[in-house]
This record gives structure tokens, C-alpha cells and sequence, in this order.
């Protein structure tokens, strides 16, 4: 029924190298100016997002140093991705002597075949899914589609936004843009239940519809947190139950992972759990955290046949060929980054165009769909370093994002800025045209609201010019009354204390 | 070259120039304005000890036993699942027996454990042992629906665990030791039987305790389950049994 219905083939139809830069910007821009207008809806996800600072600055205030456990993190991360070449090795290894498969996708395309050959082999009928945005990036759900196959996601947002017909709002809170009202009456639509605008209860119209649907499904497909060398283990980290349903009752399991997901020892985990859990959603532990290292064992009764570990490259090797960023590969998916953002929540998380939404997400995309078509989200900041403040693996974000801008202006230099700098030297090292100029523009400053310019219009729509003064500053300096040039007592006591030491 | 090779021959070559140093930002090591990078020093000789380094600043796990106790009872309350300590083994058995009058179960899962079949001759309801197969061939797919059906319809799963984890109030189980894959997530509560010897302080030693604690291998899933399960999806609003259990409860014995 969900599957005839609607698709979780995102909206965001944008192929990985499709269209000219200018589209994806000017779409971003069309969709942040319709959105910072919706200040109702802005309100709504601050609400939802003050709940989230509340309990993670209370988890945060239980670590002995939250801090040093950054530094513990990101060392655990970093290790891992400056060996991945052995440890990525080493997993599939011992993965595969425990019974598992693995399969490599260099790409996108690659992967959707490799998942399809395995649903196809399994002659299945049903797939049930649980939340993946590695799936979500390799636009999977259509392709299973596309091939007759049914898929329903599992996780609670995931589900509602297929239902919608749209990706997710958030890679963390898929669906934290929609008020319960309208669940209600997606629900009523799809599932033919009564209209309700209690969250509980909305909530078990979910669980009742999803239980058959983990029982009948031959395919359980998941994404992974982490991949664990040392014991060729998969870990999954989730709050609703949903995923360890999903890898439970099929006869079969394929888990999609980015091949950056991998960290050497099962003790990292020590570490990157409960600061995955913290920094993500503010709980000491997400509900269920759970390792995967193959099919059902000899003496289990029950569990999956067969085990399938799919691992995406898709773009990540070139992140890591660019060691000034490779540290956005230690990005454990928390989305902490997001929700501290002044822009994520005055732009809203489709604005982006992207399967990774925020800060982290304008790191990577350039990498991951090219430097070109996708500079512009490096724009889309104010550079107050939250992100990075926020970061629990201390990936430096916001300087990854002026590192963006750099490559950019080098790659396709900006002639329009070039000149209007040159010109700027120009005037500023010459004192008498630099008061000639400002005396212009004195002068002129009402015109340039009067002539509603191309470049300024944006700016000037929700701005207000400030009349010009009769008086430049360098006037009312050289005017100034000279008795003013006595030292301030700042600077008394500055030079005082200086002279102490 | 198939993908393996190509992938892992893309990985080698771009760790062929060294990036940052941990903690160590890109800028740090770059001169002014310019993209290369000054070699830094390779990583072999580096320890690289990460739990080591983090015990001492995650949240505490307890020193001794007693306070081990005191602190996964305190994290269970916070993470609303409800703990229970009973002298014996016969106070546990009457719990589990009260529990099942007031809650009305018609049927409760279970699998082969001591402390599990301690519990269950009083119960009063009916029972469905998952580790028997129970004349049916797991192999049949029809079967395996009906013993999956059969576990869906139960009102509760009770189950022993690998270990309890005082720093996060988790509950370690195992495919292997605790009733298979579905026994403690498919029922709508979940009941877990315990010894206080259990407890350990932190994740840490958790892993550790299953490392040596199965040196033939691990069971094919390890699960540390927090609390009941739960959703903030609709609004961020909490939300108690979203796909797995409503309820946790959790009964030290002794």
C-alpha cells in the first residue's frame, strides 16, 4: 500500500553530477528566502531544537571532561581514517571469516546493483528498511522500486517522510519540520486511522502498522554506525527498536556503509558511543547499540541466513586525498553541527539541496558532487565556528568551509571581485581620492536605494539605508576640539600594570 | 582490477600524502595561504590509546561494587525502566508471579537460562520457550513465520544478560546467551533476570568481559539496551515503546 502510495525517492532529484552550478545555487537561494519568510515555521523547529540543548547540556555536565573526551574521540576517528586502507581491509577479513559477505561499490550506481542482485538472488518480496542516509545519498528506495520491489522504512521520521514524499528535514530528526496535525492526517490518509494530535498515540498507529510488516519481510537493509576491524562487527546505533527488528526477522541483512564509518578496535566504541549518543540527541547511551559480525551461529534460534555488508566509496577516497580535509571523514553523523547552526535554522534543512544537511553537509557535498556546482553552501555561513565548537570528533568545520571558498575563487576566480578590490586598493592608498569618494558617496547614497540595482536589491529588501551624515570621519577627526587628546584612563592604568610586570 | 583493489588502491594513494596531525588543525600545519602541506611525521611510531586516554573524563561507571549498584539503579530511574532487587531467588519468582497477575499476560517468552527457568514454574500463564524448536524446521520459511508470529504474540520476554553497565544503566545481551535475536525486542515488555555480580562500571569493561568471556568468537549480535524503547520523532516529544519493548524491568537476584 505505502509503496503504491509514495516513494522516498528524495525530492532532491539532483544526480551526483548533473546540473550547472548556477541551478543548485539559485535554487538554494529561491528556497532560503522563502523560508527565512516563514517565521512561524522558524519558531517551531527552535522549539523542537531547545528540548535537544537542554538534555545534551545536561548529559554533557556528567562527563568527568567533556573536553578531553573530544580529544579521546577524535584521536579514536583519526586513527582510523589516516589507516583506513588497513583497518577497512582488516575488517572485511575477519567479517568474512565469521560467515559474512562484503561488497565493495566504487560508486553510487555500483552499489544500487549490488543491493539489487542480492534482493533479486534472495527472491524476495518484501523489504523492510531501517534509517540509512547512506541510502538516502545512493537514492536506493527508488531503484528497489523501480524493479517492482516494495520497500517501507521503519524508523518513525524515516516512515513519515516517505509517506510525505520528501527526504529528510535532518539527517538526525528526519521529519522535526512537521507538526503532529499533519501526521495525523498523513496517517489518516495512508493507514486509514483516526485523527488524533496525541504524539503517544501517533506513535503506536506506526507501531501496529510496522509490526506485520517486520515479520513478513524477506530483506531487512540497514546503514551502520561504525565497522569494527579488530572483530569484523557492524554497529548500529538507534533509539525506536526498529533496526534491531530489521536485522532480526529477515531471512536476510545487507547493512550500506560509507567506507569512513571504520574504526580499529571494539574499545573505540567505549568512546564514540556515549559521545555519539551526547552529542546527537543528549542521552548518556542512544536506546540500543547493537553489533552485528555475520549471519545467525550455530546454536542462535533465530537471526538472518545470510549477512551482506555493502561498502561505499562514492566520493569519500577523494576527501581523503585532500589531507587538509580529511578529518570531515571522522564525521560520526551526530548532527550536532545542524542544530546549533544560525543558518540550518534560519534556512531550514531542504533549503541545502542536500542528503547531508548544515555545516558537515557543505564540507563534504562539494567533495562528494563536485567543488563547482556545490561551492555556494561554503557561503551559507556566518563563520561563527559553532559547528566546530560542537563537533565531538573536532573536525574543524568552519574553517573547512573558508578552505571551500578558497579552492573555489582559485579554481574559477571571481573577475568581478578581482576588479572591484583592485579598485578598492586602488582608492584607499591615495588619501585625497579616498575623501573625494567618500564625499560622492555621501552625496549619492539615496540613489542607490532609488535605483533598486540588481546586486543590492536582495539586500536592501529586508534592510533599511541609514541617511548618509553631513559629516565624514575624517572631518569630524580634523574638527575634533583639541583639549580631547588627553589619555584616556584605560590607557593609565593599561601602561601602569605593564609597568609591574 | 575489481573493486576491492580499486578502492583500497584509491585509499593508499591518497594516505600517501600525510595529512594533520590528531588535534592538529589544517591551518597548523600550512604555510600562509598556501594548499601544500609541509610533510609531518608518519604514523608508525605513534601509541595510539584512545580508551585509555578517555576512562578518566567519560561520565563515572563507580569504584566499588555498591556504588556500581547505586549508579545503574539511579541511570535505569532516569531512563524510566524499573529495578527491582530481590533477596533470593523464590522473592524473584513471587515478583515475576505478581507482575503477571497485575499486568494479566496470557503468554511469556523465555529461553534456556538457570536463572530464567528458576523463575517460571509459578507463573500463571502459558509460556513459549525459544530456543526449542518445538517440532518445527527453522529452515522452512512458513515455519520460521510461525515461531516469529507465535513471539509477537507474547506479552513479555524474560531473558538474562551478558552484563549491566553502571555508567550508562545499558543492559548487554547476546544473541548467544540471551534467547537469540528477537526475544528481547519483539514483546512489548522485556523482562531482564540478573546477579548484582553483573554490573560492571563502564562500557569498557563490558567489552572486555565479552572478549574473554567468549574466546571462540562472539555471538553474531551484542546489544546494550538503554532503557525502554523510545522516539522524539513527532515534535522531539518522548515517547515510550516506538517499535521495541514499552517497558524494562530489570530484577536483581541475591
Amino acid at each position: 500500500m505505502i509503496a503504491d502510495n509514495a516513494t522516498s525517492s528524495p525530492a532532491d532529484t539532483t544526480p551526483s553530477n548533473g546540473i550547472p552550478s548556477r541551478q543548485a545555487k539559485k535554487q538554494f537561494l529561491h528556497d532560503a528566502s522563502q523560508y527565512v519568510r516563514d517565521a512561524d515555521h522558524r519558531a517551531f523547529v527552535r522549539k523542537a531544537l531547545a528540548g535537544y540543548y537542554a538534555s545534551r547540556d545536561a548529559q554533557k555536565a556528567r562527563y568527568r571532561d567533556w573536553e578531553h573526551a573530544r580529544d579521546a574521540a577524535n584521536l579514536a576517528k583519526w586513527a582510523a581514517v589516516n589507516r583506513l586502507d588497513e583497518v577497512l581491509a582488516r575488517f572485511a577479513d575477519t567479517f568474512e571469516k565469521a560467515g559474512g559477505q562484503v561488497h565493495w561499490a566504487r560508486d553510487a550506481a555500483e552499489a544500487r546493483e549490488i543491493i539489487l542482485g542480492i534482493v533479486r538472488a534472495s527472491g524476495a518480496k518484501a523489504i523492510i528498511k531501517s534509517k540509512c542516509m547512506t541510502s538516502e545519498e545512493i537514492h536506493l528506495n527508488a531503484a528497489l522500486e523501480k524493479e517492482g520491489f516494495g520497500v517501507v522504512e521503519s524508523d518513525l521520521g524515516e516512515f513519515i517522510q516517505q509517506l510525505r514524499g520528501e527526504p529528510p528535514f535532518h539527517f538526525v530528526f528526519p521529519c522535526m519540520h512537521v507538526r503532529r496535525g499533519e501526521i495525523s492526517a498523513l496517517f489518516e490518509k495512508h493507514l486509514g486511522s483516526a485523527p488524533t494530535d496525541s504524539p503517544e498515540e501517533l506513535t503506536m498507529i506506526a507501531r501496529r502498522h510496522m509490526r506485520r510488516l517486520y515479520i513478513e519481510a524477506d530483506v531487512g537493509i540497514t546503514g551502520a554506525n561504525f565497522l569494527v576491524a579488530e572483530t569484523g562487527q557492524i554497529s548500529i546505533t538507534e533509539n525506536e527498536g526498529n533496526a534491531r527488528l530489521t536485522a532480526a526477522l529477515p531471512r536476510v541483512h545487507v547493512a550500506l556503509v560509507g567506507i569512513e564509518k571504520c574504526v580499529e578496535r571494539l574499545d573505540d566504541l567505549a568512546v564514540l558511543l556515549p559521545m555519539l549518543a551526547t552529542a546527537g540527541t543528549g542521552q548518556p547511551l542512544t536506546c540500543y547499540n547493537t553489533l552485528y559480525g555475520g549471519p545467525r551461529r550455530g546454536g542462535e534460534c533465530d537471526g538472518p541466513r545470510e549477512m551482506h555488508v555493502v561498502l561505499l566509496d562514492n566520493g569519500r577516497s577523494a576527501i581523503l586525498a585532500d589531507p587538509e580535509q580529511r578529518d570531515s571523514l571522522q564525521c560520526i553523523r551526530c548532527g550536532a553541527c545542524l542544530n546549533v547552526c544560525p543558518i540550518f535554522k534560519n534556512v531550514g534543512g531542504f533549503t541545502y539541496g542536500t542528503t547531508y544537511q548544515g555545516p558537515i553537509g557543505s564540507v563534504i557535498t562539494p567533495h562528494l558532487r563536485g567543488l563547482a556546482d556545490w561551492n555556494h553552501l561554503s557561503q551559507a555561513s556566518s563563520l561563527c565556528g559553532a559547528c566546530t565548537d560542537a563537533c565531538p570528533v573536532r573536525i574543524d568545520i568552519h574553517h573547512h568551509l573558508l578552505h571551500n571558498r578558497r579552492n573555489a575563487a582559485r579554481r574559477a576566480p571571481n573577475r568581478l571581485e578581482r576588479i572591484g578590490h583592485q579598485a578598492f586598493v586602488a582608492v584607499a592608498c591615495r588619501p585625497w581620492l579616498f575623501a573625494a569618494g567618500g564625499t560622492v558617496f555621501r552625496r549619492l547614497l539615496w540613489l542607490l536605494k532609488k535605483l533598486q540595482l540588481p546586486l543590492l536589491k536582495d539586500w536592501l529588501a529586508s534592510r533599511d539605508l541609514p541617511a548618509a551624515p553631513a559629516q565624514s570621519f575624517r572631518d569630524q577627526w580634523h574638527s575634533r576640539p583639541r583639549a580631547a587628546l588627553a589619555p584616556c584612563p584605560a590607557e593609565r592604568s593599561g601602561s601602569q600594570s605593564g609597568g609591574q610586570r | 582490477m575489481n573493486a576491492r583493489d580499486t578502492i583500497l588502491a584509491r585509499l593508499r594513494e591518497a594516505l600517501s600524502v600525510p595529512g594533520p596531525g590528531p588535534h592538529q588543525r589544517a591551518g597548523e600545519m600550512e604555510g600562509h595561504g598556501h594548499a601544500s602541506p609541509p610533510p609531518t611525521p608518519a604514523l608508525g611510531g605513534l601509541q595510539i590509546l584512545a580508551l585509555e586516554a578517555a576512562r578518566p573524563w567519560l561520565p563515572e561507571g563507580g569504584e566499588t561494587l555498591p556504588e556500581r549498584l547505586a549508579m545503574f539503579a539511579e541511570n535505569l530511574g532516569r531512563l524510566k525502566a524499573l529495578f527491582h532487587r530481590t533477596p533470593d531467588i523464590h522473592a524473584a519468582a513471587d515478583l515475576l508471579f505478581a507482575l503477571a497477575r497485575e499486568r494479566d499476560w496470557k503468554r511469556v517468552a523465555w529461553h534456556s537460562h538457570p536463572l530464567v527457568e528458576a523463575l517460571l514454574p509459578g507463573i500463571p500463564c502459558a509460556t513459549l520457550h525459544v530456543d526449542d524448536a518445538g517440532g518445527l524446521s527453522a529452515d522452512l520459511a512458513t515455519d520460521a513465520t510461525q515461531r516469529k508470529d507465535a513471539l509477537e504474540a507474547c506479552d513479555a520476554g524474560i531473558t538474562g544478560c551478558e552484563s549491566l553497565v553502571a555508567q550508562t544503566g545499558s543492559i548487554l545481551v547476546s544473541s548467544a546467551t540471551c534467547g537469540g535475536r528477537g526475544l528481547s525486542v519483539l514483546p512489548p515488555v522485556h523482562v531482564v533476570v540478573a546477579t548484582p555480580e553483573q554490573v560492571v562500571a563502564t562500557l569498557g569493561d563490558a567489552f572486555q568481559g565479552l572478549l574473554s568471556g567468549h574466546p571462540n568468537g562472539l555471538p553474531s549480535m551484542l546489544s546494550f539496551i538503554t532503557g525502554p524503547s523510545r522516539t522524539g520523532d513527532i515534535e522531539r516529544i518522548l515517547v515510550l515503546g516506538a517499535h521495541g519493548p514499552k517497558e524494562l524491568i530489570v530484577i536483581l537476584v541475591g
